[in-house]
């Protein structure tokens, strides 16, 4: 079942829709690295998300007089998204997962299962085996993972509600590095596959969104441009743009040049 | 009064005993609502705090949403 949005171009195009709930804006985006509170809430408002990405952490119990982030993002206007970030292994994802889902929001969980530190790529292993279990506890989970065709079949498989595939590794800005395994992914795939982490500026985002996705989900070009609103508004619409494009199916591409001005009707004298 | 010894959050602290996991929230100035609490290793659900009792030796983590990506 889809409902047909209009955003302000007109065109028409169908919701986001992952384990039962539908979302308008096709960018998700996360709440970590801003400098304040303030300017993160700004980000979010100028770049027209809904899903925000939000990690679990111990409290300090040396600072528990101070706001909490839920105090910022009301849980009534933003779609809380929880992840398990730093998580290496299926049993330690699991957990932080379980604890997410305790906070009461709902049963959506972003899952990492990280393989290596230095590049943050997913433990593809590890990572099939937390969306097994927690598919069968009764998790939406959205699965963090590498643009291999392979791997998100099996995470399909293994019932994850979408998967998510890097454009390049976590918060290096390298924008789309592998747009046929990313097209790959999209063509073979029934769920929804939402391109996260990786994306540096608007063109990353519109060239993301031009090869067929869901969705982007970004936290770092947002929290690290110089001027984190304004790079919010860009890249809201940005994701239109590379969206609207897609929709509209893109000219071919030529070896040869093909006039865009009649050959017939020149003047004497001119090659013809 | 007594004092349990127990470890929150990788710490070893005394806290007042009798306690429960609810008024060892209350002590650390912790509002329910905000946190999730893993006793021994297993959540404790929120309408269960007030009814869990926290023995000496045990193992807590208190945890709640922050910013991520």
């Amino acid at each position: 079942m889809t409902s047909t949005i209009k955003p302000a171009t007109g065109h028409q195009d169908t919701a986001l829709a992952i384990g039962g709930h539908t979302f308008r804006s096709r960018l998700l985006v996360g709440t970590g690295k801003y400098q304040t509170n303030e300017e993160m809430m700004a980000t979010l408002d100028a770049c027209g998300a809904e899903v925000v990405t939000v990690a679990v952490r111990r409290v300090d119990l040396n600072r528990t007089n101070e706001e909490s982030l839920l105090h910022y993002l009301d849980p009534k206007r933003w779609f809380l998204l929880a992840n398990t970030a730093g998580c290496y292994s299926a049993d330690e994802a699991v957990r932080y997962s379980r604890l997410a889902r305790e906070a009461g929001f709902n049963d959506f969980i972003k899952l990492e299962v990280i393989g290596d530190q230095e590049t943050l790529l997913p433990d593809v292993e590890g990572l099939l085996e937390a969306t097994r279990v927690l598919v069968a506890e009764g998790f939406t989970v959205l699965a963090y993972t590498n643009d291999d065709v392979v791997t998100a079949l099996k995470l399909e498989d293994a019932g994850a509600a979408a998967v998510m595939p890097l454009a390049s590794p976590i918060g290096s800005g390298l924008g789309l590095l592998n747009p046929y395994g990313i097209r790959t992914i999209k063509r073979r795939l029934s769920v929804p596959v939402i391109v996260d982490a990786g994306v540096g500026t608007a063109s990353d985002a519109c060239l993301t969104m031009e090869q067929g996705v869901d969705g982007i989900l970004m936290n770092t070009a947002l929290a690290e441009a110089e001027r984190p609103v304004a790079m919010g508004h860009a890249m809201g619409l940005a994701v239109e743009a590379g969206r609207a494009a897609y929709l509209a199916g893109r000219m071919p591409r030529r070896e040869i040049a093909v006039p865009s001005s009649p050959v017939a009707g020149m003047l004497d004298g001119s090659k013809s | 009064m007594s004092e349990l010894t127990v470890m929150i959050n990788g710490e070893q602290r005394r806290v007042p005993g009798p306690a429960t996991a609810q008024s060892l929230l209350e002590h650390l100035g912790l509002d329910p609502r905000g946190v999730v609490v893993e006793l021994n290793e297993e959540i404790v659900r929120r309408p269960q705090l007030g009814g869990t009792v926290i023995d000496d030796g045990d193992r807590l983590e208190v945890v709640h949403f922050v910013g991520g990506g």
